[in-house]
Parts: C-alpha cells; sequence; structure tokens
C-alpha cells in the first residue's frame, strides 16, 4: 500500500524522464503512448486505492522518511491519503489522461510532440506531490514545480517572442505569490512548530479565533494562492497564459494547476475557519475576481482569451464559497468545474485547429455543420458553464450562491449578477462561432474539418461527465444524497448553513428565467441581427472593458516600469561602477605598480649586487633594531 | 702562539677585520672587472676568518677555529665554480666587464 501509493506519482515522472532523455530518438506515437499509458496506470492505481480505503474517514498518512530534522520541529516526507486527496488525484490523472489523448491528436503534427509529453507527464507528477503531500512544503515542491511546468509550456512554442514573455509574465506573477506562500510557511513553522496538515487544523481547533497570527498567517498563505490561483490582483498572468497549446491551457490553465489555490484552503480549513477576517477577505476577493473577469470577458474576441477570463470568473466563484465557509462547495464547483472548462478548452482547441490556427471568433461563425462533434459537446460545455439545469454547473453554481447568500447578501447580488454575465459571455462565444455566416477566408472555409477520434473522443466523455457531474451533490431539496458532503465530510468542516427550500426554490427558478431571458437576448443580438463585434470599440466603457480595464497597462507603468529603469540603474551604477571598477581597480593597481617596479629589473649585474647589499645591510640594521 | 696572539686586545683585530671587509665590499660594489670583485669577495671572507680565529683565541674556544676550515673550503669550492662561469662568460663576449653582462633580465 505504501510502495503503491508513492508509485502514483512516480510513473509519471519515469514517463518524463523516458520521454526527455530518449523521446527525440523514439517515435510519435511511441512517446505519446510512453506518456498516456503512465497517467492512466496512475488513474487506473488511484481508483483502485479509493476503492480500498473509501470505507475510512479518516486520513491515512505514509510517511517516508525524515527530510529535515532540527531541534526544534521535523519535517517528514509524507503523503496524506483521504478523500480530498483521491478527489484532487482522480481529476488530475483522469482528466489529465484525457487531455493526453486529446494532445496526440493536436499536437500530432508538431515537431516537440516528444517534449510537450514529458512536460505534460512532469505537470502531472508535480500536482500529484502537491495534492498528496502531508505538509505544506512538499506541497510547496509541487507547487514551484507546476509553475515550471506552467511556464515550460505556455512558452511551449518558444520561437514566437510574445509566448515567451507570457511565460515569463506568468512565472513571475507567481513568484510573487509564491512568497506569499513560503511566509506562510515560515509563520507556521515560527509559532507553531509544525507544518502538517493534520497538526496545523488540530492545532487551530484550540487557537483564540481571530487571533493576531492566526490571521497573517491564513493571509500569507492566501496570497500564495491568489497568485496559482490567479485572482485580483495577481491574475493578469491567466489570460496572457493562454499563449500555450490549447491541450495546456485545458489541463493546467483551468483543470487542474490553478485549483491548487482552493485545494491548499480547503486542505487548511481548520485554520481558516479559526481566521474569520481572512475568510472575510477571501469572500470579497473571490466576488470581485469573478464579477471584474466576467465583465472583461463580454468583450474580448479571441476565443481562448473568453475562456481564460471565464476560468478567473469560476475560480473566484469557488473562492467566494470558500470565503462563504463552503469548503465541500468549493471542491464541488471545483470538480465541475474541471470538467466543463476543459471540455470547452478541448473544444475551442478543436475549433482553432479546424481554422487552421486562427482564434478570433469575429472570423468565425457558421461552424456547426462542419464540427458536428465539436458543437454538440461545446454546447454542453456552454449550457454547463452558465448553470442550465441539470447540468453539472447548475448544480454547484447554485451551491455557491445559496452559500454566499447566507454570509452577506451584497456578495450574493454581486455573485448573480456575475452568473448572468457569464451567460452572456458563454453564449456570445457560441453563437458567434458556430451560427451565422463562415466569416473567414475562402481557404479556411476549404481547409473547415472534423478533429480526428483522438481528438473527440476526449470531448464526448467530457462532455457525458459535465452533464451529469452536478449529480454528484443535489441538493436538499430533491431528496438526493449528496455524495460530495458524505465524500469530504470527515475531513472538511461542512457549513452549517442551510439555505430554506423557499430560497432554493426561488433560486432555482429565478436562475431558470433569468438564464432564459438572458440567451434569448444574446441569440436576437447577434444571430437574428447579425451582429458582429467590431474592430474598434466606441464609447469609454467598452473600450476599457475590451482593454481589461488597463490593468496590465497600469501594472507596467506602476510597476514593471519602475522595476526596469531601477534595475537599469542598478545595472549602471552599481554593477558597472562599483562593483565592476573595484574589481578593476585592484587589477589596474597591481598592473601599475608592476610596472614601475619592473625597472628595478635592469639587467645591470653591478646594480644587482649593489641592491643585494644595501639589502643585506637593511636585514643587519633590523636585526639590531629588533633586538 | 696563544699568547701572542692574546696578546694584542681583541679591538684591533675587530678593527681590521672590519677595514678589511669594508674594503672588500666596496671592492666588489665599485670594480667592474669580474676577476677582481672575486678577489674582493675572498677579501671579505678572510677579513671573517681573521675575527674568527681571533675570538676563538682569545676565548679559549677551538670551535671559531673549526670554522674557519670549513670557510676555507667553500670559498675554494665556490672560486672554482666561479672561475668556471667566469671562462664560459669569456668565452661568449670576449670580456670580464660585468657592465657588458646585462641581459640578466625578463
Amino acid at each position: 500500500m505504501r510502495s503503491l501509493f508513492l508509485l502514483i506519482p512516480l510513473l509519471p515522472l519515469i514517463g518524463f524522464i523516458v520521454n526527455i532523455s530518449w523521446g527525440k530518438s523514439l517515435s510519435k506515437s511511441l512517446s505519446g503512448w510512453i506518456g498516456k499509458l503512465t497517467v492512466l496506470a496512475s488513474f487506473l492505481l488511484v481508483l483502485w486505492g479509493w476503492n480500498q480505503v473509501s470505507s475510512s474517514d479518516h486520513s491515512l498518512l505514509f510517511t517516508y522518511f525524515k527530510w529535515i530534522e532540527t531541534s526544534k520541529f521535523t519535517i517528514n516526507f509524507g503523503f496524506q491519503i483521504d478523500n480530498l486527496t483521491f478527489l484532487m488525484m482522480s481529476i488530475i490523472t483522469g482528466i489529465g489522461f484525457l487531455i493526453h489523448i486529446y494532445s496526440a491528436g493536436y499536437m500530432e503534427h508538431d515537431e516537440g510532440f516528444h517534449r510537450f509529453f514529458a512536460y505534460l507527464n512532469l505537470f502531472i507528477f508535480f500536482m500529484l506531490l502537491l495534492v498528496m503531500g502531508s505538509n505544506l512544503l512538499i506541497t510547496f515542491i509541487g507547487w514551484e514545480g507546476v509553475g515550471l511546468c506552467s511556464y515550460l509550456l505556455i512558452g511551449f512554442w518558444f520561437k514566437d517572442h510574445e509566448n515567451n514573455d507570457a511565460a515569463k509574465k506568468a512565472f513571475i506573477m507567481n513568484r510573487i505569490g509564491d512568497l506569499g506562500f513560503l511566509i506562510g510557511i515560515f509563520l507556521c513553522i515560527f509559532h507553531y512548530h509544525t507544518i502538517e496538515y493534520i497538526g496545523l487544523n488540530d492545532l487551530a481547533k484550540t487557537l483564540p479565533i481571530g487571533s493576531a497570527i492566526v490571521t497573517w498567517v491564513t493571509l500569507a498563505l492566501f496570497v500564495g494562492a491568489t497568485g496559482k490561483s490567479a485572482q485580483i490582483p495577481l491574475y493578469t498572468w491567466l489570460p496572457d497564459a493562454m499563449a500555450g497549446p490549447t491541450p495546456v491551457s485545458a489541463l493546467i490553465h483551468a483543470a487542474t494547476m490553478v485549483t491548487a489555490g482552493i485545494y491548499l484552503i480547503t486542505r487548511l480549513n481548520g485554520l481558516f475557519l479559526a481566521a474569520p477576517m481572512t475568510m472575510d477577505i477571501i469572500l470579497s476577493v473571490g466576488v470581485c475576481t469573478a464579477l471584474v473577469a466576467a465583465i472583461i470577458a463580454t468583450r474580448q474576441n479571441d476565443i481562448k482569451k473568453v475562456l481564460a477570463y471565464s476560468t478567473v470568473s469560476q475560480l473566484g466563484f469557488m473562492f467566494a464559497a470558500l470565503g462563504a465557509g463552503a469548503f465541500v462547495t468549493g471542491m464541488f464547483h471545483l470538480t465541475t468545474h474541471a470538467f466543463f472548462k476543459a471540455l470547452l478548452f478541448l473544444g475551442s482547441g478543436s475549433v482553432i485547429h479546424a481554422m487552421g490556427g486562427e482564434q478570433d471568433i469575429r472570423k468565425m461563425g457558421g461552424l456547426k455543420p462542419y464540427l458536428k462533434w465539436t458543437h454538440l459537446t461545446f454546447l454542453i460545455g456552454t449550457l454547463a458553464i452558465t448553470g442550465v439545469p441539470p447540468l453539472a454547473g447548475f448544480f454547484s453554481k447554485d451551491e455557491v450562491l445559496a452559500n454566499v447568500y447566507s454570509k452577506s447578501v451584497w456578495m450574493f447580488v454581486f455573485l448573480a449578477i456575475t452568473s448572468v454575465l457569464t451567460a452572456f459571455y458563454m453564449f456570445r462565444l457560441y453563437f458567434l462561432t458556430f451560427y451565422g455566416k463562415f466569416r473567414g477566408t475562402e481557404e479556411e472555409k476549404h481547409h473547415l474539418h472534423e478533429s480526428p477520434v483522438s481528438m473527440t473522443l476526449p470531448l464526448i466523455i467530457l462532455a457525458l461527465l459535465s452533464a451529469f457531474g452536478g449529480f454528484l451533490g443535489m441538493p436538499e431539496l430533491f431528496h438526493a444524497p449528496h455524495i460530495f458532503n458524505n465524500l469530504l465530510g470527515g475531513i472538511v468542516n461542512i457549513s452549517e448553513s442551510h439555505a430554506s427550500h423557499v430560497f432554493e426554490l426561488s433560486l432555482i427558478s429565478g436562475s431558470i428565467i433569468l438564464l432564459s431571458i438572458i440567451i434569448y437576448l444574446t441569440y436576437n443580438y447577434f444571430i437574428s441581427k447579425s451582429n458582429v463585434p467590431g474592430y474598434r470599440e466606441k464609447g469609454f466603457w467598452t473600450r476599457a472593458i475590451s482593454n481589461k480595464f488597463y490593468i496590465d497597462e497600469a501594472y507596467d507603468s506602476l510597476f514593471v516600469t519602475p522595476l526596469l529603469k531601477f534595475s537599469k540603474w542598478f545595472y549602471r551604477v552599481i554593477d558597472r561602477k562599483i562593483t565592476d571598477g573595484f574589481i578593476n581597480q585592484l587589477g589596474l593597481t597591481a598592473l601599475l605598480s608592476g610596472q614601475s617596479f619592473r625597472k628595478i629589473q635592469n639587467g645591470r649585474t653591478g646594480f644587482y649586487i649593489f641592491a643585494m647589499v644595501i639589502g643585506m645591510i637593511l636585514i643587519l640594521c633590523l636585526n639590531i633594531y629588533n633586538r | 702562539m696563544t699568547d701572542t696572539l692574546s696578546s694584542i686586545p681583541i679591538n684591533y683585530y675587530i678593527a681590521l677585520s672590519s677595514i678589511l671587509f669594508s674594503i672588500g665590499v666596496l671592492g666588489v660594489l665599485i670594480k667592474r672587472n669580474a676577476i677582481l670583485m672575486f678577489m674582493c669577495i675572498e677579501l671579505m671572507l678572510n677579513a671573517i676568518n681573521l675575527l674568527l680565529v681571533a675570538f676563538s683565541a682569545h676565548s679559549q674556544n677551538p670551535a671559531g677555529q673549526t670554522f674557519v676550515f670549513f670557510i676555507m673550503i667553500i670559498a675554494a669550492a665556490e672560486v672554482a665554480v666561479g672561475l668556471a662561469i667566469l671562462v664560459m662568460v669569456f668565452r661568449n663576449v670576449h670580456s670580464v666587464d660585468i657592465e657588458k653582462l646585462q641581459n640578466l633580465k625578463w
């Protein structure tokens, strides 16, 4: 059992090592299969392990070796295995496997095929380490590792300079968050002498609620979460991260890596519950991010950018749920989001594949007859994310809304507006892509084709999951078992606030009515009147939104430019003048003094003898003087 | 013999040796002829020898006189080597003037 759990992350690592070392000499299909099969094997192991230990409600701890030992505390290298871990592990390996299959089709003609699969496997390894670690430090290894893989995969097509910039941006933004995470770990060690999850959660029960230390610890960890999970103020890297290949966007930047922050907070729910102020901050940051990202998404014209902002917005939903104390709901939305967002990204990848690399929805349109399966699955994904019953997004989103309502009405109102906006931008995307007339060139029209089976098969599986995933967490109203509550109840505190049946009914009916109105209006605007977003936006607000509220520009002028100037100044003054100057002066002194002393060595024997005699006299004098 | 030596005060020996030694040093510094420089070196050595013998007799200790023999042997060996070098120098530059030897540099 112990070693089998060790095997789960190690298998993808082996795949990575094989593909990175010998991938070039392997054929494409072989290196693809190595990548796919290792992840599949991990997935099966996860399922088998879950089946074995599902009966036990508490966490299993496997300690492999003592990693760091000091007089004050010990850090073990170990895994904490419980239902939360299993849930994350099955999402990572399961969706990871589907995306591996998809990638084999999507990347078929790419010369970096084996490199791509190597990085994907490395990512799966680090992500598994992140969720399996029994303490913050092991999670941190995974945390940094997935950041690295994200960097490598965003900049996968490194010949294009823009991709490299996006990769660097993602990495640096994440580093800012990681600093918060590190400070959180240090504070834990300093004040609590432990960084084990179980130890911290147990300790939190004895701590006074809302003490300064616990607030600072949780805030620091939350800063780490905002970096990885793209929340305000560190969200701007995620839309740019779409420069990477689409399967990467689906796996790393939608389904798994960006949810690491939510996982971390859920894992430490005991600690976070002891800090009500942090919880309030999480709630407001989540709601703000959800709303702002949704507003920006309504005016984006790049198919992947819309989905990226939608991801940021949905992550905001999850944080809002966490902030409201509904950790299980957060995990529930994380799961359903992993299904439908991976589906939507893969669907958009299929569209981009058919369009020969074109990503601008203004140049698409009328793709429905050409891409039957893609269209159908994309529609299911769209319905799921907008929350049309009975698809997955409906249940999880309504649960989030109900939980936030019990915490704060205003936040609920903002989130409800966000849901409406979600429906608008998703259907805008859907209609512009699949309906109306084709707006691309003749050549592109000729090129249109449905993707190969390796790409449509994952789409269909994910569509089924998006359609039925919601039944894992039915509201109390339907008297069906809430599987998520039962699953995670032993590990995570379940929020006690249960919305009344009347409220839930009105929420459900209200959302159905609102959604149908929005869908009708969107259809009317974009299809019946066949409006297409222009290339130049008029009006102050529309321009501000389509330019993402100028946040990137603001960050540029506030942080990047001053930092660059500062660095340049440092280079010019500190580096060139002081450091280099000091060393150069040393060398110059030796050179000049050598040159002047060299004149003594003139080759005249008489002078040498004279110098020798003078020297002997000096030595004698010194001897006498010293006596 | 010892009586004769010791009947002269030690200061005289010291003065004579110092004068001889100084002549030797000045000779080495001033002379340009390598052979004369050699002779000056010998003069210095012998000044020391004289002093050693004088001190030895004065303090009734034979060790000083033993040293003198060693110094004489070493002086002989040194002269043998030095003169051999001088012969080689003469064969190369046809002179024993040390002003001609200006190649002792890098």
